[in-house]
Formats: C-alpha cells, sequence, structure tokens
C-alpha cells in the first residue's frame, strides 16, 4: 500500500491524476531561489524556455546570461560567478551539459568547488521523438564518479521544485536531473524532501523484494507494486532521489526483510542507481539484484511509453524482474 | 588604476624578474618534472603585475576588492609560484614542495590548496571563461575589482577560447583584460605550424576587442600597456604580448623542445649535457642582470 505518512497524491493511480514535466518544477524552483537569495544567477546555451529557465530569466534579467550555443563556455563562466560569491545554475540539455562540458565541469567546478549548480534536462529515453542524440542516459554516471558532487534525479514537478531550491543549501556542485514529458504528480507539497535521503513510496510488513527507482520510474514501479500485490507478492518501493550520497542507512533498512532488490531507473544500467546501490550492498550484504534500464544500448526515436515499453522498462519489464530475482532467492 | 613606473622602480623589477627566472630553474629542478620555457618567457610580465599592477594583499589573499589575476594556461604555474612567494604569500622555502606529496603548489594550480589561486587551471582553454564569471559578479556587485586573464598562445587552439571571446565582446566586459603569452611555441611546435593563429589582431578585433601589443619583456612597455587597456570604457582589452621562449637562458630560448621539460632530465642536442644544464642556466641568469637593463635602455 501506498505509505500514508508520506503524505502522497491520493490520485496517483488514477488515469486522470495530475500530470506535469519535471523541468516545470526546474522553472518554479529556480523562480522562488531567484527571489529569495540574491546571489542566485543563472545561465543558458539557447534553451531558455526548453529548461525552463524563462521564468527567472524575465524577472532577473541582471541576472541573467545567454552564452548562446556553447556549453564549455557556460559552464567554466558559471565556474568564474561560484568562486564570486554566487551560486550559479547552469541549464541545457544534459547529453550537452554535462556531456560535451564533462571535462570543463570537472576541472573548473568540481574540483575548484564552486558553488554551480548543473540543471541537465531532456534525461533519459523520455525525451521520446528528438531519439538517441538528445537523450541522456549515462549523465548519472558520469556525475557520480566526481568526488564532492551531489546528485539529485527528482521524480515528478513537486519533487523537483524541492530539490532545486534545497540544492542551493550546499555551497558544492549538484548535478540535477529532469526530464522533458509531463510525468505523473506522486508526492504532494506537503511529502518530506531532504537531499541524502529515500522514501519508501509503497510499504509492506513482508516484502519479498525491495525497489528502488529513481526520477518519474517510481511511477512505473508503484504501478508494478500494485499489480504484484494482486498476484500475491509483497514488494516495497524505494523513491531515491538522491543518487550521491546515497542514503547507506536506509538502503540497509529497507533491505533487511526483502534480502532481494530491484533498482528502476530510465538510464543505463551501468554506472547509475543500480550500480550505485549494487557497490554499496557489495560492501555490506551483498543480495541478488536485477536491474531495469537501458541495458547497453541507445535509445531511439518514439513516445516515451513505447520506447519505455520496447526497452523493457515498463511495468512488465519490472514485474518480471522481480520475479526473477524471487527466483534467484536462496 | 595602473600608476606609470619610475627609472627606479623599473629596475628594482627587472632585478626582480632575474630572480624569479633563478628561482624557477632551481624550483623546476627540486621539482624533478615541469615545465621550462613558459615560466621563464612570462618572468617579467609576473613581475610587474605582483610587484606593480595588482591591487592585492597577499597577507589577505581573500579580501573581497583584490585585482583578480588568472593564469589559464596553468602549467606556467612555476613562475605563479614564484613571484607570489616572493610577495609574501608564503614562505620561499615552500617553492621546494612544488610537485610533491602534500604539497600545496600542485603541479598545475589548484585553487582550494593554495590561498591566492583564483581558479584551478591545467586543461586548457578554460580561463577566459572563468575570468568572464569572475568579472561578471564584479558588475553585479558594482565592485572596481579589475580582472586579468594570463593565456598561452598555443591555447588559442582551444574552441572553449573563442566562445569565451565572443561573449566578453557582446557583454562589452570593460573590467576584463587578456594577455596572450605570444611565445610561438607549443608542444608539437611552432604555432603557426601545429595551427595557424594568425591574423590574431584581427580575429580579436572582429569580436569586438580592443588590442595592443607590447614586447613581453619591456616592464614599462607592459605596464603602460595594461594602464591603456584600463582606459578602454566600451569594450574588453587583449594584450598580445610577444615573448621569447624560455627568455634568459640562451639554450633554451626559442626552441620548443624545452616546453614541458625541466633542465637536467634529459640530453637535447644544442644544449648543455645532462647535469650542466641547470648550472649553465643559472650562471647565465646570475649574470643577466646588467644585460636585461641594457636591452631595454638600447
Amino acid at each position: 500500500m501506498l505509505n500514508p505518512n508520506l503524505k502522497l497524491n491520493e490520485k496517483l493511480f488514477d488515469k486522470d491524476t495530475e500530470v506535469a514535466p519535471t523541468r516545470a518544477g526546474f522553472g518554479t524552483g529556480l523562480l522562488k531561489l531567484g527571489e529569495t537569495n540574491p546571489n542566485v544567477v543563472a545561465l543558458s546555451a539557447d534553451l531558455t524556455e526548453s529548461t525552463h529557465a524563462h521564468k527567472f530569466a524575465e524577472k532577473f534579467p541582471e541576472r541573467f546570461f545567454e552564452v548562446g550555443i556553447g556549453e564549455q563556455n557556460m559552464a567554466a563562466i558559471a565556474a568564474g560567478l561560484g568562486v564570486s560569491g554566487k551560486i550559479a545554475f547552469i541549464t541545457s540539455y544534459a547529453t550537452f551539459s554535462p556531456g560535451k562540458n564533462w571535462e570543463t565541469i570537472r576541472t573548473t567546478i568540481v574540483y575548484n568547488q564552486a558553488n554551480v549548480k548543473i540543471a541537465g534536462h531532456h534525461a533519459g529515453i523520455m525525451t521520446g521523438p528528438d531519439g538517441a542524440t538528445h537523450q541522456a542516459t549515462e549523465d548519472v554516471a558520469i556525475t557520480r564518479c566526481w568526488p564532492n558532487i551531489q546528485v539529485i534525479v527528482p521524480c515528478d514537478s513537486i519533487e523537483a521544485e524541492k530539490a532545486t531550491i534545497k540544492s542551493a543549501d550546499t555551497p558544492l556542485p549538484v548535478y540535477l536531473r529532469y526530464t522533458r514529458d509531463k510525468t505523473p504528480v506522486m508526492t504532494t507539497k506537503d511529502t518530506p524532501f531532504e537531499v541524502g535521503k529515500m522514501y519508501d513510496f509503497w510499504i509492506s510488513d513482508n516484502p519479498q523484494v525491495t525497489i528502488f527507482s529513481m526520477g518519474y520510474m517510481t511511477h512505473y514501479a508503484l504501478l508494478a507494486a500494485k499489480e504484484l500485490e494482486a498476484e500475491g507478492i509483497e514488494v516495497l518501493v524505494v523513491n531515491t532521489p538522491t543518487i550521491k550520497p546515497l542514503d547507506r542507512e536506509a538502503l540497509l533498512k529497507f533491505t533487511e526483510k526483502s534480502k532481494a532488490v530491484v533498482t528502476v531507473e530510465d538510464h543505463q544500467v551501468m554506472g547509475g542507481l543500480g550500480g550505485a546501490i549494487s557497490e554499496e550492498l557489495a560492501k555490506t550484504i551483498p543480495l541478488p539484484m536485477e536491474f531495469v534500464g537501458l541495458q547497453n544500448t541507445f535509445g531511439e526515436s518514439g513516445t516515451p511509453k513505447e520506447l519505455v515499453e520496447k526497452y523493457g522498462m515498463g511495468v512488465t519489464g519490472i514485474k518480471d524482474a522481480v520475479k526473477k530475482v524471487i527466483s534467484r532467492k536462496r | 588604476m595602473v600608476d606609470p613606473i619610475h627609472d627606479e622602480k623599473l629596475r628594482e623589477l627587472e632585478i626582480k624578474a632575474n630572480e624569479a627566472r633563478q628561482l624557477v630553474i632551481e624550483t623546476l629542478i627540486e621539482a624533478g618534472s615541469g615545465h621550462s620555457a613558459g615560466p621563464l618567457d612570462m618572468a617579467d610580465i609576473f613581475t610587474a603585475f605582483y610587484f606593480h599592477i595588482l591591487n592585492h594583499d597577499p597577507k589577505n589573499p581573500d579580501w573581497p576588492d583584490r585585482d583578480r589575476l588568472v593564469l589559464s594556461n596553468g602549467h606556467i604555474c612555476p613562475i605563479r609560484y614564484v613571484t607570489m612567494a616572493m610577495s609574501g604569500y608564503f614562505p620561499l622555502d615552500e617553492l621546494k614542495t612544488l610537485r610533491k606529496l602534500n604539497s600545496r603548489l600542485q603541479g598545475h594550480p589548484h585553487r582550494t590548496a593554495l590561498p591566492g589561486l583564483e581558479t584551478t587551471s591545467g586543461p586548457l582553454g578554460e580561463g577566459l571563461s572563468q575570468g568572464i564569471g569572475i568579472a561578471l559578479a564584479a558588475k553585479i556587485d558594482k565592485k572596481r575589482y579589475y580582472t586579468y586573464v594570463l593565456t598561452g598562445d598555443g591555447e588559442l587552439d582551444e574552441g572553449n577560447i573563442w566562445e569565451a571571446v565572443m561573449f566578453a565582446g557582446k557583454k562589452k566586459l570593460n573590467n576584463l583584460t587578456a594577455v596572450v603569452d605570444r611565445n610561438n611555441i607549443q608542444i608539437d611546435g611552432f604555432t603557426e605550424d601545429v595551427m595557424p593563429l594568425e591574423d590574431l589582431k584581427n580575429k580579436f578585433r572582429a569580436f569586438n576587442w580592443e588590442v595592443l601589443e607590447t614586447d613581453g619583456h619591456n616592464i614599462r612597455s607592459f605596464i603602460d600597456a595594461v594602464a591603456e587597456a584600463q582606459a578602454v570604457y566600451e569594450k574588453p582589452t587583449v594584450i598580445i604580448a610577444h615573448t621569447i621562449a624560455g627568455k634568459g637562458v640562451e639554450f633554451m630560448e626559442k626552441d620548443f623542445r624545452w616546453h614541458g621539460m625541466p633542465p637536467d632530465s634529459q640530453e637535447v642536442t644544442g644544449a648543455p649535457a645532462k647535469g650542466q644544464q641547470a648550472k649553465t642556466a643559472l650562471d647565465e641568469l646570475r649574470t643577466l642582470k646588467g644585460r636585461i637593463v641594457s636591452e631595454h635602455q638600447a
């Protein structure tokens, strides 16, 4: 059942439940930050409206910088601002930033400890018809390997707004991952969100498997959990917005009873959420695991729903992974 | 604003620049690796910055109103470390730790390791953009500090540089001055063979920059160029400083083989034998005081 303590959206299983893109939550969060903190600045590489940075840009033109199509320049300018008392948000599609400008971010922002937040948009195959060139499916892997950075993947537009605002609490660099398409709003303004925490959205007294999910895929995991319950298979679904630093304590607590794990992410299964969790479990209590996500393949054009199904990341794929991991339990 | 330099101080700085070169050689020998040519050719410019141009306080390196000196081509950091130590940022003795374990003097400069460094650099082409960010912050905060960015010339091959040049021109950043070390060498050879940069002046002009040229070994003319740059109100300025790679050590001058190695690390055709290179360089630098001055008087 849905965790009643987390004040989730009670209509999240309804066909007509509210949908919104996480990038909209970014836009609202950035605007609110701008209103409360005069040191917040934002930069765009010719994708201002698409990344929803336009709300900030329109209200605070003197704190907004359009750099044109140059993601390396954007990152390093932000680094200069970030070491000069500013909190700089750089916005682009994740394939370009932190993709194309990876080394610039590594040197001038992360190693340099500049106060810069990297907002990577259009992440995952969820980006849809634009095709694989614009679907960032490696961004979590290439950012979470950096020392001294936080990596956050909000599950819906409300969590995205909270994550955006909270990212300014640390002087460290933060990578924030957002998606393009409208996805179900699972949380409410009262749902708790802290950086470094994970939340059991779907609970059970005797779970056989714990599903850790990130981003909008949490909704697919919840749909799978509901169907599995009807089939007599009890699971936990843990929404994991902070990939780094990983909530080790909660990870152990949520797997204590189930002793089996399925990870669910719109990302390559190598190096993403599944990688992060398996690294941690291998060091503590190794458990059988299955990984739902892109299996060593790029995406392609299609609607998000079609792509999620084709690449085995939908409800069926998650249920199959749950059953498979149960069969591997000793 | 930068004041003109009087004769007595000029002579003092010329001698300081020569001392800095000697310290560079001694530091590189102690480190056992590192770059020779760039640090030697930028000795006069670094001396001019730390002892005349910069509005700074070595005892208060985080002073918010200090001028910012951004080093984009981080590999020439030995000359920055040397002139910082000479001006009192840290003890001269610490120069011996360059490139060694637990040192604040990393092989390429790391901002958070050593107070007084404005950026982390080494991977090329990133400093001008960072300087732009620092200059933009000054505009937002209505502060009057200047931001100076030093780049190599080979570094101008990087696309990021021209993204930054375009942006600074667009924003008319008059509180930003770039200095290009035009020594004509890079690792694989002469810049015009590896990737031609000329017509460099008109490339910058086309992006709405003011362009000045100066002899990078003439401290007075360099200081005058910086003062002229500060008087340009409507755009950023680049000073193309013509330098001689390895300046001051005859067998290193204009020879790109000395870009990335210290003296005495290997035999080099046309140079003194291994084991004699550092000694020769230091002997030469120690007797150079008079010559550098007389060159400028000529």
